[in-house]
């Protein structure tokens, strides 16, 4: 582009730049400009102070302490802290299980490639909303009632209100908590130990299955990006199949992976958002509930999108730290 | 591992990847006692006991024993429909077939030519056409807070997509572009909107959107709900087309500059076209995705395949125990298409990557 014909006329794109420039500030100012009007009209003083005003709603679940007399500010944090909380296990859980269906589309063995491909083509073509409705009805539809809640091993419980385990907890006058807090079968309902909503537990098994597909998906791609003959020589020097599959396909494979894997956790965090549909109070939920108290869509809204962003940006940060550690040496 | 050439190398390479050692020989006899064992207690579910009639005494003495698809023969109208008033409801049902019967045509790239969009635009407008109604042809005006069911999904879908592409390409381009603040601008765009959930972006459609607006200018919920789709995928395409426009080497460019190609007949006839062609796949999956996407409209008051199923059977006590049944039931619905979806965009794959 430095031709001499091509200079003579180089005003025209910064012209167009202009333009460009002033039209979308133009836009953005009088879309806020009549969001500010509207809202000064309805008496409303636009700004994040309300965050502060006491939530006045009620919490299904956290395990932070809230009541509806602490601030919309703590709801929000309260939102987040369950957010994390659906999505960190099921992220575990969506590579556990997705390795595995990875790894079962190219074993030497049809049964097991058929299995894993009928899964991938059947989870991964349902909207995961219907699979999470279909969970939720589900677990409160099928299972016992509370009272008579199914005894599971290791002490774990489960009913229509939900799933009960042991939980380690402090004994009086100690701090650091080193016994376990067994839940206990009453007559109406299980009490004591750690305890999740079958609202979370529908939203972690819906995002876990669905996610596995993808992650498989993206686990038999790695695979496939190993050359064969890496797996013949490792044949060759007597590797049985479990070593070669730890020792010299999945470490290679990993550097394929990582970018497609983080992919698949930041959907698997934005997807959870979905919980908004059969109640689970994760961030999207309590700002919808904070917005039909307060009106403050375009606060409300803000703080999500803001969260969101920085989620994305951290995970992906996080990724690339691991993926440079994982990549070879002196690679891009 | 040859491939096997004759029947009997078939059943023998069979028989060894079955019964080839002990271990495989065990593994297969165990995988065959659980699939009689799952078939054993599904098929009586789903079809042995089943019940088929809309008969709700029958389904309820079943007592979950069958699946009562009772319950989507009695409701069908209102689970495709929804509240799409009951008498009209043979306009978006014409509507619907049609764009099924073109989807189809289009499927067959022998038919991808110019009247082809035509087609589209003309099904498109009579598709909206329909389900609006008109005064001047005698059909009862329908609001589009009527609109439901199994046609508001097609309708979403397929509106978002054909909004979402063209914008997806001009982003990408502008991605790309020399013009350093066309290119922040576009970045940006794309970036903040694969950063947030879709259901945030349709809550700010449904609920910001308006506060933005002046009144008198404020689209409709359906418009605003379809804006914050396309406007979603567009980011996604974006980036799908973006990968495309990598793969095209910067030789085409040159030369193209070098025959005295403008600069937009070069995007145009030897970019774009090439561009495209690399990325089937992905853009595929983006349709997918978009067509599974469509069902969270729900979440903001749309009553899409989703939520004309929870208003069928969420309001009657009568048919409400069976909800898993129609939920398998729009799974199907919502599997086939995309299932079918997948499977043409290998083929097509494979066809286009020969030269036509």
């Amino acid at each position: 582009m430095t031709d001499g014909p091509r200079r003579r006329r180089d005003r025209r794109p910064w012209a167009l730049q202009a333009a460009l420039l002033l039209s979308v500030t133009a836009l953005g100012w009088a879309l806020i400009a009549h969001a500010l009007a509207t809202l000064r009209a309805q008496g409303v003083a636009a700004g994040f102070g309300f965050l502060r005003q006491p939530a006045g709603f009620e919490i299904g679940e956290s395990w932070l302490g809230y009541d509806p007399q602490r601030s919309l500010a703590r709801a929000f944090i309260v939102g987040l802290s369950n957010t994390i909380r659906v999505a960190l296990p099921a992220c575990a859980l969506t590579t556990i299980l997705g390795t595995l269906i990875g790894l079962g589309r190219r074993a030497p063995y049809r049964p097991a490639r058929a299995l894993c491909t009928a899964y991938v083509e059947l989870v991964r073509n349902v909207p995961l909303l219907v699979q999470l409705l279909m969970w939720y009805f589900a677990l409160t539809t099928f299972l016992p009632d509370a009272g008579d809640a199914w005894r599971g091993p290791f002490g774990v419980y489960l009913s229509k209100s939900g799933l009960s385990f042991p939980w380690p907890a402090a004994p009086p006058g100690h701090w650091w908590p080193w016994t376990w807090d067994r839940p206990i079968a009453g007559p109406l309902n299980v009490s004591g130990g750690g305890a999740v909503t079958p609202e979370y537990l529908a939203v972690l098994l819906a995002l876990t299955v669905y996610t596995a597909a993808f992650v498989a998906e993206v686990v038999r791609a790695g695979i496939e990006a190993v050359p064969i003959e890496q797996v013949q020589a490792a044949q060759a020097q007597g590797l049985r199949s479990a070593q070669i599959i730890g020792w010299i396909v999945l470490p290679q494979a990993l550097r394929v992976m990582v970018p497609s894997l983080t992919n698949q956790y930041l959907n698997l965090t934005k997807n959870s958002t979905l919980g908004v549909a059969v109640g689970y109070p994760e961030l999207v939920s309590i700002s919808n509930t904070a917005l039909n108290q307060t009106g403050r869509a375009f606060e409300c809204i803000t703080v999500i999108t803001a969260i969101y962003l920085a989620l994305s940006l951290l995970t992906s940060a996080a990724m690339n730290r691991y993926n440079a550690r994982v990549a070879l040496r002196g690679a891009r | 591992m040859a491939m096997p050439t004759t029947r009997r190398e078939a059943a023998a390479d069979w028989r060894r990847d079955l019964f080839g050692s002990p271990w495989r020989s065990v593994t297969t006899l165990v995988l065959a006692a659980l699939a009689l064992t799952v078939a054993a207690r599904v098929l009586p579910w789903t079809i042995g006991r089943a019940v088929a009639r809309p008969d709700a005494e029958a389904c309820r003495a079943l007592d979950h024993a069958g699946a009562c698809w009772g319950v989507v023969v009695e409701k069908f109208r209102a689970i495709i429909f929804g509240r799409y008033p009951y008498a009209q409801q043979w306009r978006p049902a014409t509507g619907t077939a049609a764009l099924l019967v073109l989807a189809a045509i289009s499927a067959w790239p022998r038919c991808w030519r110019r009247w082809l969009a035509g087609a589209w635009m003309i099904a498109l407008f009579g598709f909206v056409l329909l389900m609006r109604g008109s005064t001047v042809l005698g059909w009862e005006i329908v609001p589009t807070s009527r609109w439901s069911g199994l046609p508001l999904s097609l309708l979403l879908s397929l509106l978002a997509l054909a909004l979402a592409l063209p914008l997806g390409v001009l982003l990408a381009l502008g991605r790309r572009s020399e013009l350093p603040l066309l290119r922040a601008l576009c970045r940006t765009y794309i970036e903040l909107v694969r950063g947030v959930p879709l259901i945030s972006v349709l809550f700010m459609a449904a609920f910001l959107l308006p506060l933005l607006v002046p009144h008198g200018w404020q689209p409709d919920i359906f418009l605003r709900v379809l804006m914050g789709l396309a406007g979603f995928a567009a980011a996604y395409l974006a980036e799908v087309v973006r990968g495309g426009l990598q793969a095209v080497p910067s030789g085409q460019l040159d030369s193209a500059r070098a025959l005295g190609l403008r600069r937009w007949q070069v995007q145009r006839f030897i970019v774009l076209p090439q561009a495209l062609r690399a990325v089937v796949p992905s853009l595929m999956n983006s349709v997918i995705g978009t067509v599974k996407d469509s069902s969270l409209v729900t979440v903001v008051g749309l009553y899409e395949l989703t939520g004309a199923l929870s208003l069928a059977l969420g309001g009657d006590p009568i048919w409400r125990p069976f909800y898993l049944e129609g939920y398998l039931f729009i799974s199907f619905l919502y599997w086939g298409a995309c299932f079918a979806l997948s499977r043409y965009s290998r083929w097509l794959e494979r066809r286009l990557r020969t030269p036509l």
